[in-house]
């Protein structure tokens, strides 16, 4: 610990105590990830014979093979991917659909209020807190009505209708900040409503778009709810399929490829989480701590 | 700008005698596009406007419509009045549901703020490489509470997962079987989900731990206060609002908790770890009962308000002084 002394602070019990506890939360925070990981490479007479943190006798890819091409989601047995796929199919359209409606309203609600746009955005933060639950009946039978039960579009247009508050929230109090004057002077200048947001307001929003889509993302691709009421045997997202391998009771249970699906299902997010984690973050703070 | 005043003048005397009928129909195409640019906004916020109001707020008065009903594998709207809360309150299952979410989520709430706060305060003693373990600390926060509930169900393993690696390291009469026990498996979930999000409140706190006033912590120094009094009775007092959103977040999470009670526990053993949400799911999608779940859904929803509306309140008020 020499490196102390640049600092400020000097070598003294409560410094040892500060790091020492620091530590206890890295492993904590890391022995899970670590044990996914470790597992995951074992086969199933290593699994038997160590434990959760023993090194694998053999790296093997063998369950991760097996958790993308042939394990069993219940009736199904053909690994993950369809569902991984299904993930993305369901993931790309919602996320880039609800953003720049999310763009969209941020800026009507900002730069061309009108009577009553406040009334309703007071109205829209409420579909960041409701519990989803208190719609998820009515919807199923709408979905219904429209022919989308079941489908991979109708799984896309809920997380739309359900994640525009939240990417509304996002640009509404990002363009806030837009000096409105910047507005006012281009619109003295003929720009129009969409010349304006076209050349004015999106050169500007780059790092919201980043921490909107990075949120959405996570939120799309985590979701579990809409994904096990709304979709059907072969449109199930990754989330659903994790939990059915997971927890289908047939045969003897081969944690290593459990856990292999997991990391599967996790990488997407974790390399977001790793590539802009700077953006996460900032997403986390904004999204929870309103405006 | 310059130029384009610069050519009107010359412009207009050009055409003496046609520039007033010329003037008009122009005057009318620009008025006629301000309407449009008038309207513009509202037909851009319109179809989220309808779909907000229909799909949020109406599903709402249609799901507490439903709760009216005697709707059991499909919606019928025969009236029942509050017959199914009635059912709920003598439900058993509903029962331990809500009994769990009082101890997982006051658990939850309350570990997570401690870790929170305490970590917060720890990497904010001028940390070595306070980046990475912030980045440790918050990538669960990344991951599905499905994939957190798979990781936990295995470590939590009775006999392959932590029981054994405690053996392995000499602790031979370790035992730990709170997953298969129906009372001690809600504290399963607690573990996972404090895991899962306990460092997103540490960002909350660290934020507001760098955005306290320097000058006063020195001036406490200077009078000789140590550094435990100064965190608490100047930097913990100043940290309020922080408590205050984490603790809206956490019951918010603590309420739609779903996914990790069905990857972890599934619920069980028996009902014992139902929670509301699972309640929700399992009344009204797995035994068709529609209205009973529904009635659950809508106490769900009362109980999010109840909390929600006092601190958007103060909130708002807060604002509008300001």
């Amino acid at each position: 610990m020499a490196e102390l002394t640049l600092n400020k602070p000097r070598f003294t019990l409560g410094r040892v105590f500060v790091y020492a506890t620091l530590l206890v939360g890295v492993l904590f925070y890391l022995m899970p990830l670590l044990v996914m990981l470790l597992t995951s490479f074992k086969s199933m007479d290593d699994i038997r014979s160590g434990n959760l943190l023993a090194l694998p006798d053999v790296f093997l890819f063998d369950a991760w093979i097996k958790a993308w091409s042939s394990a069993c989601t219940g009736v199904a047995c053909e690994g993950v991917k369809g569902y991984f796929w299904n993930s993305i199919l369901i993931t790309v359209p919602a996320v880039l659909i609800s953003t720049f409606l999310g763009a969209l309203n941020g800026y009507v609600l900002t730069k061309w209020k009108f009577r009553g746009s406040d009334l309703f955005f007071g109205l829209m933060l409420f579909g960041c807190f409701i519990p989803f639950q208190v719609v998820i009946l009515p919807m199923a039978q709408t979905l219904g009505w429209m022919g989308l039960a079941n489908t991979i579009p109708g799984l896309v247009f809920v997380h739309i209708v359900y994640g525009m508050s939240f990417t509304t929230l996002f640009f509404r109090n990002f363009y806030v900040a837009v000096p409105t004057e910047l507005i006012n002077a281009a619109r003295i200048d003929g720009a129009g409503f969409f010349t304006i947001f076209w050349r004015i307001i999106l050169p500007l929003s780059g790092p919201i778009f980043v921490v909107c889509i990075i949120w959405q993302f996570t939120q799309v691709w985590n979701d579990f709810l809409f994904g096990v009421v709304y979709s059907g045997g072969d449109t199930k997202p990754i989330t659903v399929a994790l939990n059915n391998l997971v927890n289908t009771s047939t045969g003897v249970k081969e944690y290593n490829v459990d856990m292999a699906a997991a990391m599967i299902a996790a990488l997407p997010t974790l390399v977001v989480y790793v590539l802009a984690g700077k953006y996460f973050v900032r997403g986390l703070t904004a999204g929870a701590v309103k405006g | 700008m310059t130029a384009h005043n610069m050519t009107q003048p010359t412009a207009s005397p050009a055409l003496p005698d046609g520039a007033t009928s010329a003037a008009a129909p122009a005057r009318r195409k620009s008025s006629c596009g301000d309407r449009v640019q008038r309207l513009l906004p509202k037909l851009v916020l319109g179809p989220t406007m309808v779909t907000t109001l229909l799909f949020i707020y109406g599903y709402v008065i249609w799901t507490g419509v439903l709760s009216l009903t005697k709707s059991s594998f499909l919606p019928n709207y025969t009236f029942v009045g509050f017959l199914q809360y009635e059912k709920l309150f003598d439900n058993d299952r509903w029962d331990v549901a809500s009994l769990n979410i009082l101890i997982f989520g006051g658990l939850f709430i309350l570990i997570c703020l401690a870790i929170g706060v305490l970590m917060a305060i720890l990497l904010d003693q001028k940390i070595r490489s306070e980046g990475a373990i912030r980045t440790i600390f918050l990538y669960p926060m990344a991951l599905s509470f499905i994939v957190t509930g798979t990781a936990w169900k295995w470590i939590l393993n009775p006999g392959l997962g932590l029981e054994k690696l405690m053996h392995d390291w000499g602790f031979e009469s370790f035992t730990f079987d709170w997953l298969v026990d129906p009372d001690m498996a809600i504290y399963t979930l607690v573990i996972a989900a404090v895991w899962q999000s306990s460092g997103f409140v540490m960002a909350l706190f660290l934020a507001g731990l760098r955005g306290v006033d320097n000058s006063i912590v020195k001036a406490a120094q200077l009078d000789g206060a140590s550094m435990p009094t100064i965190y608490r009775r100047i930097i913990l007092p100043h940290l309020r609002p922080v408590f205050f959103s984490a603790f809206i977040i956490l019951s918010h999470i603590a309420i739609k908790s779903f996914d990790l009670v069905m990857a972890l526990t599934g619920g069980g053993p028996g009902y014992s770890t139902d929670l509301p949400a699972t309640f929700m799911y399992t009344t009204a999608f797995s035994r068709g009962q529609l209205a009973l779940g529904s009635a659950s859904a809508m106490l769900m929803l009362g109980v999010v308000l109840a909390i929600l509306i006092p601190y958007l309140y103060s909130e708002l008020r807060g604002k509008n002084h300001g």
